[in-house]
C-alpha cells in the first residue's frame, strides 16, 4: 500500500510542476512564439528531404545566381540559386539539420563535462575546488570565439572539431553555475538527512543535490544552444567550421561573401535563417528563465 | 581598501600563469612535429629542420622550454613572426590602436544608446517603447554580426553609396608618423577631408561591433533599474515629494549603475571576439584580422603571442572594472 502512495506522489507532483511551469511559460507571449518557431525549424530539419524541392548539392549550371522566384527548366527556385547554381531553399532546409545538430552536440558535451566538474568542485571543496575552478578561470580569461578559433587551428578545420572547440569554451559556464548551486544546496537539511540515511558521495551528488540545481542549468543550456549555433556559424564563416559543400548556414555565408553586391539573396537568406533560429531559442530562454527561476526573473 | 585592491591583484597571478601555460602549450599540443607544421607545405631540409628545432628550443625538456618561454615573456619578448620576421610584440602594438579605436567607438555607441534606452524602458515599463526597444535588443543580442555587417555593406555601400566598403581611411591620405589612431592622426594632420574620410570608414564597423554589447547593456540597465525602482529608498524619496527626475537621476540611476558597470566591463571580452569577425568583414587592419590571418598562414608564434596578449589585456580590463566596482560599491569592499 505504502509503495502505491509513494509512486503516486512523485508523478502527481511532476505533473503539477509541469502545469505550473507551463502556466508561467505561456504568460510570456514572446516565449510561446519562440517555441512555435523553434518547432517549425525542427520540422524543417526533420522533413528536409521531403520539403526540399531540389537536391541541396545539385548544381544547375544554366541557372547560376538566379534571383528568387525564378522559373527554370528544372523547376521553381523560390529563394534563388547560389554562385554554382544550387537551390538556396533546399540548402537552407538541410542547413537547419546542421544547426540543430551542432546545438545539441555542443550543449550535451559542455553540459555533461561542466556539470561533473562543477559537482566535484562544489561537493568536495578544498584543493579539488581550487584546481578545477582555476582552470575554468583560465578558459574564461580568453574571449570565447578566439579560443575556439585557436583550438580549431590546432585540431584542424571541420564541423566536428568546431563543435568540440565550442563545447570546450562553453563548459566553464556550466561548471560555475553547478558549483554555485551545489554550494548553496549541500548544507541543507535534506542532504544531511540523505547522508544520515547512508547515501554515498555519488548518490548524494547526482541523485540528491543535482536535481535541485537544474533550473539555472536548463536556462544556461538554452542560451548555450543559441550561442553554439552562432559560434559554429561564425567559425564556418571564417572558413574553419563546416567545410564546403556542406550546406551549413555560416559556411554558405562565407561562400556568398564575394557576391554581396551582385546577388543580395545569397547573403540575406542564410543569415536570416541563423537570426530567426537564434532569436526563437533566445525568446524561449527568456520564458524558461521566468518560469523556472523566479529569483532570476526580469519582472 | 588597499587590502581589497592587493587581494584582487594577487588573485590574478594563478590565472596569469594558467594563461601562459595555455599559450605555451598551444604550439606543443599540435599533432605532429611543430617545426614541420610551421614550415607548411614548403617542407624543410633535414639540416634546416635540426637547426630550427634547436633554435626554437624543441630539443630541450618541456619544463625547461616553458621556463624559457616565461622568462622571455616577462622580458617582453614574444618571438618573431614566421611570415614577416618582425618581433611579434611590435606587430601586435602596431595594429592594436586600430582595434582599440574601433572598440572604443563601439563601446561609446553601446553605452550612449544602451543606458538611456534601458532607463527609459524601465520607467515606461509595459509601454510600446519598452516593448519595441526590448524586442529590438533581443534581436540585436541574437544577431550573427558577420551577416549584419554584410547587410549594412549591401545597403550603405552598395545601394546608397554613403560609406566605403573597407579599410580605415581613403588612400588619398597617409600619415607616416601617425599614432595609429586614425581619427586623431586625421585631425592632427590638418588635411582637408581626412577626418570625414576616417569617420566614414569607422561608422559601419562601429555599428556592427556595438550591436551585441548595446543589446546586453540595454537589457541589463532596464532590469537593474526596475529592481532599484522597487526599493524602499526610492519610494521614500518619492513620498517626501522629490521631483521624479531627481528620484531617478540621483537615487535610482546611481544604484542601478553598479551592475551595469560590471556588464560593461564584461563586454570587453565580447568586443575582442566581435573584433575578429568585424575586422575580417571590413578588412580593418587590427588585431582580430591579424589573428585570423596568422591562423590561416600557420604563423604559430604570432597566434601564440596574440593569444597571450589579448587574454592579458582582457584580464587587466576586467581587473580595473572589479576595482571600480569595489570603489563605487562599499558593500563589496567590506565583505
Amino acid at each position: 500500500m505504502s509503495e502505491v502512495t509513494e509512486t503516486n506522489i512523485p508523478s502527481g507532483t511532476r505533473r503539477e510542476q509541469f502545469a505550473e511551469f507551463w502556466f508561467y511559460f505561456k504568460e510570456n507571449r514572446g516565449a510561446v512564439i519562440g517555441l512555435a518557431v523553434f518547432v517549425l525549424v525542427v520540422i524543417a530539419a526533420v522533413l528536409a528531404p521531403v520539403l526540399s524541392p531540389f537536391d541541396p548539392d545539385a548544381q544547375y549550371r544554366d541557372a547560376l545566381l538566379a534571383a528568387p522566384m525564378t522559373d527554370s527548366a528544372h523547376g521553381h527556385f523560390w529563394l534563388g540559386t547560389d554562385a554554382v547554381g544550387r537551390d538556396l531553399l533546399s540548402r537552407l532546409l538541410y542547413g537547419a539539420r546542421y544547426s540543430l545538430f551542432i546545438g545539441v552536440v555542443v550543449v550535451v558535451l559542455s553540459l555533461s563535462v561542466g556539470v561533473i566538474l562543477g559537482l566535484l568542485a562544489g561537493w568536495f571543496g578544498g584543493w579539488v575546488d581550487t584546481i578545477i575552478m582555476r582552470v575554468m578561470d583560465v578558459i574564461l580569461a580568453f574571449p570565447s570565439l578566439l579560443l575556439a578559433l585557436v583550438f580549431v587551428a590546432i585540431l584542424g578545420p571541420g564541423l566536428t572539431n568546431a563543435m568540440i572547440a565550442i563545447a570546450l569554451v562553453m563548459q566553464p559556464h556550466f561548471a560555475r553555475l553547478t558549483r554555485a548551486a551545489v554550494l548553496s544546496e549541500k548544507n541543507k537539511d535534506y542532504v544531511m538527512a540523505a547522508r544520515v540515511a547512508g547515501a554515498g558521495n555519488m548518490r548524494l551528488m547526482f541523485r540528491t543535490v543535482l536535481p535541485n540545481c537544474l533550473a539555472p542549468l536548463i536556462v544556461q543550456a538554452t542560451l548555450s544552444f543559441s550561442n553554439a549555433i552562432l559560434d559554429a556559424a561564425a567559425l564556418g564563416f571564417l572558413g574553419l567550421g563546416a567545410q564546403p559543400p556542406t550546406p551549413e548556414w555560416g559556411t554558405m555565408l562565407s561562400e556568398a561573401r564575394e557576391f554581396i553586391l551582385r546577388a543580395w539573396w545569397v547573403v540575406t537568406f542564410p543569415g536570416l535563417a541563423i537570426l530567426i533560429s537564434v532569436l526563437a531559442i533566445n525568446l524561449m530562454g527568456d520564458g524558461l528563465r521566468d518560469a523556472l527561476d523566479p529569483k532570476l526573473k526580469r519582472s | 581598501m588597499i587590502r581589497f585592491f592587493i587581494g584582487k591583484i594577487l588573485w590574478l597571478i594563478p590565472t596569469l600563469i594558467g594563461i601562459t601555460i595555455v599559450a605555451f602549450g598551444f604550439v606543443r599540443v599540435l599533432p605532429g612535429d611543430p617545426v614541420l607544421l610551421m614550415a607548411g607545405e614548403r617542407g624543410l631540409s633535414p639540416e634546416r629542420h635540426a637547426e630550427l628545432t634547436h633554435q626554437l628550443g624543441f630539443d630541450r625538456p618541456i619544463w625547461v622550454q616553458y621556463g624559457e618561454f616565461l622568462w622571455r615573456v616577462l622580458h617582453g619578448d614574444l618571438g618573431e613572426s614566421l611570415v614577416t620576421h618582425k618581433p611579434i610584440i611590435h606587430e601586435f602594438f602596431t595594429l592594436f590602436p586600430a582595434t582599440l579605436e574601433l572598440g572604443l567607438c563601439a563601446m561609446i555607441l553601446a553605452v550612449a544608446i544602451g543606458v538611456p534606452v534601458g532607463v527609459l524602458a524601465a520607467i515606461k515599463r509595459g509601454s510600446w517603447f519598452d516593448q519595441v526597444t526590448m524586442g529590438s535588443a533581443l534581436v540585436g543580442y541574437s544577431m550573427p554580426i558577420f551577416w549584419w555587417g554584410l547587410l549594412l555593406i549591401i545597403l550603405f555601400s552598395g545601394v546608397l553609396h554613403w560609406t566605403p566598403v573597407s579599410g580605415r581611411i581613403s588612400l588619398m591620405y597617409y600619415f607616416p608618423n601617425g599614432t595609429g589612431f586614425m581619427i586623431w592622426d586625421a585631425i592632427a594632420s590638418g588635411q582637408k577631408g581626412a577626418l570625414s574620410s576616417a569617420l566614414s570608414h569607422l561608422i559601419l564597423p562601429s555599428i556592427v561591433l556595438a550591436t551585441i554589447p548595446l543589446a546586453v547593456i540595454a537589457r541589463q540597465t532596464r532590469s537593474a533599474m526596475l529592481e532599484v525602482l522597487g526599493e524602499d529608498y526610492v519610494r521614500t524619496a518619492r513620498a517626501k515629494g522629490m521631483p521624479p527626475r531627481r528620484v531617478i537621476g540621483i537615487h535610482a540611476l546611481r544604484n542601478a549603475m553598479i551592475p551595469v558597470i560590471t556588464t560593461i566591463g564584461l563586454q570587453v571580452g565580447m568586443l575582442m571576439a566581435g573584433a575578429i569577425l568585424t575586422e575580417t568583414i571590413f578588412s580593418w587592419p587590427g588585431i582580430g584580422k591579424w589573428m585570423v590571418d596568422s591562423i590561416s598562414r600557420r604563423d604559430y608564434p604570432a597566434v601564440q603571442g596574440g593569444l597571450l596578449l589579448i587574454a592579458v589585456i582582457v584580464m587587466v580590463v576586467n581587473l580595473i572594472v572589479d576595482l571600480l566596482y569595489g570603489l563605487i560599491n562599499p558593500r563589496i569592499r567590506h565583505r
